[in-house]
């Protein structure tokens, strides 16, 4: 093992990295272009991607039997008879609008549907964050302090089974036995369906708006439909927080500061949470922003499963149906939650590490 | 081009390729972790290969006098909804899981490859275009974006393996980049450019090879990913059609049936979890047996 000296480059070579090319911080005025330059990159291939489809939006809107003349109607309105380059300015006008089109399934505009079914997918996703980190970032400095011993190994293959299940399977695993078998949790969707439309909150977030209007039956029935998607998306994402956990603790326990912190006689236990776990806080905040934006992928998986009704399964149904204007309108956004994750671990990164100013 | 500094080259070259990968090996198996993903994978292999021999029954034929018969007797791990016995359709399915990861490394390869090397070794505005659409395409989540592939190229098996690799090759390109930059320097490239080779040559014949080892450990690392989400894509509908006996799909179908008959989802379940764990086993040994921080990336 190699003594990692100098550590000219502490920020973790993850996806967070990807806002700078060759790793260093940039100015802030160069930072903005690079991000102008990836959403415009992103509409050009949500663009690319609706319009190479085999699938034919305008069947897709008017049905199997409409008359050629409702047909060509249609296919006018979506300027599809316009030169693909003016199709792209109309889409980008629109996107800068905040026109995203008319969903085909609700008939209410696709944006308004996505603002109506993301707390469901927000509420889950961070219950799900706290598990993984909160099961994630400990097991991750036991592993490193235990290198290579049996705990390393224990908690190296419990995560790893982590990220190698199905999500979709171990969902239908822990409701046949956690819900069909013991009766611990509540089965699938966000409450009983007895306190379905009970309440209406300000929030859309299920357990505020129960504590808001004092209804218990609600929070409860809430807390318990959640507790088990929530566990199964937080271990699968506490693979990655481990591993990295346990990556950026082993560069600070080899450095010289630790070991001459034990020789001075500080306790194992100060040293490792005082000294060396202290360095590690802002990388871990960088790895915990991205798994949250990973979480959108597990989510749409666990939804379908738990019938859940957040942002993976509008996603889904809309793909089944072939509502391109909508799938699309679903990517653009999971891509702009995924760049706005990765400029806000940017921003604390200069806010809480002092070798960045 | 047969001059001193050329020739010894092809053989020293094989040989520095051979000779790591055999110390990984070495590494691997000393590793009780990696070791167990090794032999679960070559199972998974000789189950693909043996197929046919091993089933009891015809993967696809339906016996609606048979039907949801649970573990045990005459067919291993029960019956499906439509009377199939369970045990042949999971031997069978090992052949497409074999085949998507086949064929999505054997395309993501080359493209993360081209894309890598020829940023990392033009430089410039190349860099920057390559590098930017890279990016772009790495601002997804994978599922997400594969999903979109699949809506937009239709649901099938062969739209999924097209639209894994479409979404899984900017890691790749990554990798390869940040190797080339470190060769683009040194003396031999230097050598090759001053005897006239054009760039086209030197990516093929000097920088290719020396990306070759990391690439394919990288890849390796990247079928564990590219098993799950073949799975998610088939348990949505998107990926493999029924009858298929893809496992991500027998687990859509058993669905209706869980709570009753739980062998439906369970077993094909236990076959991706296994596989993929395989994989990420063997991966995270891999890894370990390489320098540590280099692999670290994503």
């Amino acid at each position: 093992m190699t003594i990692s000296t100098g550590n000219a480059s502490p920020r973790p070579v993850g996806l967070g990295s990807f806002l700078r090319p060759g790793g260093r911080v940039r100015s802030l005025g160069g930072q903005v272009v690079s991000i102008l330059v990836t959403l415009f990159g992103l509409l050009v291939l949500t663009f690319v991607i609706g319009r190479m489809m085999p699938a034919d939006p305008v069947r897709a809107i008017v049905g199997e039997d409409a008359t050629q003349d409702t047909y060509r109607m249609v296919y006018e309105r979506l300027g599809l008879d316009r030169p693909i380059w003016e199709q792209f300015f109309r889409y980008l006008g629109d996107v800068v609008t905040g026109n995203f089109g008319v969903a085909i399934r609700t008939g209410q505009p696709v944006i308004s549907d996505i603002l109506h079914v993301m707390p469901a997918t927000i509420e889950l996703a961070t219950f799900a964050i706290v598990i993984g980190a909160g099961l994630g970032i400990p097991l991750g400095v036991i592993a490193a302090v235990n290198r290579d011993k049996w705990a390393d190994n224990v908690i190296r293959v419990f995560s790893l089974l982590g990220h190698s299940m199905p999500i979709f399977w171990t969902g239908m695993i822990g409701l046949i036995i956690f819900y069909a078998s013991l009766g611990w949790v509540g089965g699938s969707g966000r409450m009983s369906s007895f306190y379905i439309g009970l309440v209406r909150g300000p929030t859309g977030f299920l357990l505020i708006d129960s504590l808001i209007a004092g209804d218990w039956n609600v929070f409860w029935s809430a807390l318990n439909h959640l507790i088990l998607p929530a566990s199964l998306l937080g271990y699968s994402s506490s693979a990655y927080i481990t591993r990295m956990t346990r990556s950026f603790m082993l560069d600070q326990l080899n450095q010289e500061y630790v070991t001459t912190a034990r020789v001075k006689g500080l306790s194992r236990h100060d040293t490792i949470w005082k000294h060396a776990f202290v360095n590690i806080r802002v990388q871990l905040v960088t790895i915990v922003a991205l798994s949250y934006g990973g979480l959108l992928e597990g989510a749409v998986l666990i939804e379908t499963v738990f019938a859940w009704p957040g942002f993976g399964q509008y996603l889904t149904n809309n793909l089944l149906i072939g509502d391109m204007n909508a799938v699309m309108t679903c990517v653009l956004i999971v891509g702009v939650i995924f760049i706005g994750l990765n400029v806000l671990s940017d921003v604390l990164y200069r806010v809480f590490d002092p070798r960045t100013r | 081009m047969t001059d001193i500094v050329n020739a010894p080259k092809p053989a020293s070259r094989r040989r520095s390729a051979i000779a790591p990968l055999l110390n990984v090996l070495r590494f691997l198996l000393r590793s009780p972790t990696s070791a167990f993903g090794l032999a679960v994978i070559a199972l998974l292999v000789l189950l693909a290969i043996f197929a046919p021999l091993l089933a009891t029954h015809d993967p696809n034929v339906q016996n609606l006098n048979n039907v949801l018969q649970p573990p045990g007797g005459n067919h291993l791990f029960g019956t499906d909804e439509l009377g199939r016995d369970i045990f042949s359709r999971l031997l069978h399915g090992t052949r497409i899981t074999l085949n998507i990861i086949f064929l999505v490394t054997i395309t993501v390869g080359p493209i993360g490859l081209a894309v890598g090397t020829i940023a990392g070794y033009l430089g410039g505005i190349f860099d920057t275009i390559l590098m930017r659409i890279t990016d772009i395409f790495l601002s997804f989540p994978g599922l997400i974006l594969a999903l979109a592939f699949v809506a937009a190229l239709g649901p099938s098996l062969n739209n999924a393996i097209i639209a894994i690799a479409l979404t899984s090759w900017p890691p790749i390109a990554r990798l390869a980049r940040a190797e080339t930059l470190t060769f683009r320097s040194s003396d031999y490239i230097a050598a090759a450019r001053l005897q006239g080779a054009s760039p086209f040559r030197i990516i093929m014949h000097s920088i290719v090879p020396m990306c070759l080892p990391s690439v394919m450990i990288r890849l390796t690392l990247n079928m564990a990913t590219v098993i799950l989400t073949a799975a998610g894509l088939g348990f949505l509908g998107l990926g493999a059609q029924p009858p298929m006996p893809e496992w991500g799909a027998m687990i859509a179908t058993g669905r209706r049936y869980m709570l009753d008959s739980w062998w439906l989802v369970t077993f094909p379940g236990v076959s991706i979890l296994l596989v993929s764990l395989a994989f990420n086993l063997l991966g995270d040994g891999l890894r370990d047996a390489l320098d540590p921080k280099q692999m670290n990336r994503r």
